[in-house]
């Protein structure tokens, strides 16, 4: 048992490693992109897609019963589209794609263009509410999938969120979990200089959300709070998840504010690569 | 209201809003998909008698616009037919940016329904009134837009709509209006409804303007000016075949609107003559500025929407 889980826990930090490496090609080579936001939602999206907690068929994109994930905050389009590539929704290769004339893979998704995509995002806070559309109708086609959507903590600042907060709140939408990538920086600085977001989970539980906040980057605790989640009944879920804007490249890491929306020069990138390890 | 109308008997109908929520309360019977989401003004929308026979298919969203169109987003992507409800301006204004990002960009299957347009609300003044709507709806890539000019084709026009795929914006007003589709005249989606023919002058027009329009023809009769006028309910994708025709069997076009002069009917009827068939133009609208509160008929005639004012382009047109 014990051996089981070790490989188990081994297998999900070897596709952590490969999302990583594909964040930092992809948005290198395109010259552009938001890499220090993708890096920070690796383990969120690894525990999600492929440790059986999202429901979903790359050969089925449009079942009616698949569980939804949305990404709220678009500008993760690189980190969501490596995950994408590695559940096999399309060839990991066309990664290097990412941001050229003809690509699907625009700078920021779009739902019409590649299977996968739940909703065209990157004008922030709007993700919540498409997601309460997709869980009132599962509620009205009496179907059993379940919503997820990713917001980032800056994010919080739109006032759609907190409209959308409130309505799911009220509907009692327990199919919804809201997974906030707090890696505590937002484009120019960070998101406590700027607009601070505590008591969150009080001002979740205010709106009759169930909340709880995790080290976003601890498999482990990803896996539980996924788990926490789906067994809630009647209330929608938020999960607070602490990270680290740039997690795995320590340039990145350093000084977070100076990053937002830049990608590693070739030299950098190199040095990132290696330091993120596992085969190239 | 009189709407300045003196020299034809038109038949009082139904304000479109209430020939929309009765429209919809019977698609609603027919299609199973239609959800309807209101921003807590069913009972001006009237989306009312939808949600009292289908409540299980209703929300009341309460007055959160932006959330109100990221939800129907949500809806359509999931097969379902939503009508999003509010006062014309604070759906296309407020909810802009959600408007184009979650319904026009993904090109989903939404139908914005607005009602309490233009100035001829009255009383409540210009917070309420939508006097850029159009501007903004038909600037989306994808959307259809319709301002229908009374009662019986504002129902044709929400038949058409759910029947419809794709993005849609349905513009209707909050007076009772004359009705204009009083004698056999078909509504068809997408394409101007002649409504009177003549070869001197055509008046294209939509919404309230359409009857105004109705009775310029008959003072312009009595000048010996012929007048041809169509109802161009549809301002997207718009008949440019029968402003061609207008422009080429007519000596002049008048566009006539219950709106600001920027981005309407006016405008895009413009692009068309110049193109196609350069002629001359003249148009009854709100110029470049908001009104302000009265009553309905006192603000027609202050801002310049009237059966004179129509006429008067008109002759400007056919000066020479």
């Amino acid at each position: 048992m014990a051996s089981t889980q070790t490989h188990e826990r081994s297998r999900l930090e070897d596709i952590t490693t490969r999302l990583r490496l594909d964040i930092v090609r992809s948005t290198t080579e395109a010259g552009s992109g938001h890499p220090s936001s993708s890096l920070s939602m690796v383990e969120l999206l690894t525990v999600l897609y492929f440790d059986g907690v999202l429901r979903h068929d790359p050969g089925r994109p449009d079942d009616p019963d698949r569980d939804r994930f949305i990404l709220s905050k678009g500008h993760g389009a690189p980190g969501l589209y490596s995950v994408l590539a590695e559940a096999g929704y399309f060839p990991p290769e066309e990664l290097l794609t990412l941001r050229k004339l003809g690509s699907p893979l625009e700078g920021h998704p779009n739902m019409n263009r590649l299977a996968g995509v739940e909703a065209s995002t990157g004008s922030l806070g709007q993700g919540l509410s498409i997601g309460i559309g997709h869980a009132l109708a599962a509620r009205l086609d009496g179907r059993s999938y379940r919503v997820y959507v990713m917001t980032g903590d800056g994010e919080m600042e739109e006032g759609q969120v907190w409209e959308a907060v409130m309505f799911a709140g009220n509907h009692a939408l327990d199919n919804l979990t809201l997974i906030l990538d707090h890696n505590a920086y937002q484009q120019t600085g960070a998101v406590d200089d700027i607009e601070p977001l505590e008591p969150l989970e009080d001002k979740f539980r205010a709106f009759h959300w169930e909340a709880r906040t995790i080290d976003g980057h601890d498999l482990d605790a990803v896996a539980e709070a996924y788990d926490w989640a789906r067994r809630i009944e009647g209330k929608p879920q938020a999960i607070i998840a602490r990270t680290v804007k740039g997690k795995g490249v320590s340039l990145l890491e350093k000084e977070p504010w100076k990053w937002h929306g830049k990608p590693l020069p070739k030299e950098e990138a190199d040095k990132a690569l290696a330091e993120i390890g596992g085969a190239a | 209201m009189s709407f300045g109308i003196t020299r034809i008997e038109l038949q009082e109908g139904p304000a479109t809003r209430n020939a929309f929520g009765d429209a919809l309360a019977e698609a609603g019977g027919r299609d199973e998909r239609i959800v309807v989401l209101d921003g807590d003004v069913h009972n001006s929308t009237m989306t009312g008698a939808f949600m009292e026979r289908f409540p299980q298919r209703s929300y009341n969203v309460g007055i959160a616009e932006s959330n109100l169109i990221g939800i129907a987003s949500g809806l359509a992507a999931c097969g379902r037919i939503p009508v999003a409800a509010s006062f014309s301006t604070f759906l296309l204004a407020n909810a802009f940016d959600q408007i184009r990002m979650s319904v026009a960009f993904p090109n989903l299957n939404v139908k914005l329904v607005g009602s309490h347009a233009g100035i001829s609300i009255g009383e409540d003044g210009p917070s309420q009134m939508a006097v850029e709507d159009i501007a903004l709806a038909t600037s989306l890539p994808g959307f259809t837009v319709v301002v229908p000019a009374d009662g019986p084709s504002a129902k044709a026009a929400t038949q058409a709509m759910l029947e419809r795929s794709g993005p849609f914006f349905l513009r209707c007003g909050r007076p009772k209006v004359p009705v204009v589709y009083g004698n056999g005249a078909e509504f068809h989606l997408g394409k101007a409804t002649q409504l009177r023919d003549g070869d001197d002058v055509t008046v294209i027009a939509n919404g309230i303007m359409v009857a105004m329009a109705l009775d310029a023809a008959e003072g312009l009769a009595e000048h010996g000016i012929s007048t041809r006028v169509l109802d161009m309910h549809t301002v997207k994708p718009l008949d440019t075949a029968a402003v061609e025709r207008a422009a080429n069997e007519t000596r002049g076009i008048v566009v006539a609107e219950e709106h600001l002069c920027w981005g309407g009917l006016g405008a895009a009827v413009s692009m068309v003559v110049a193109e196609r068939h350069p002629t001359r133009m003249a148009f009854v609208n709100l110029g470049d500025t908001y009104a302000t509160s009265g009553k309905p008929d006192e603000l027609l005639a202050q801002f310049g929407l009237t059966p004179d004012a129509i006429i008067d382009a008109a002759r400007r047109v056919l000066k020479d």
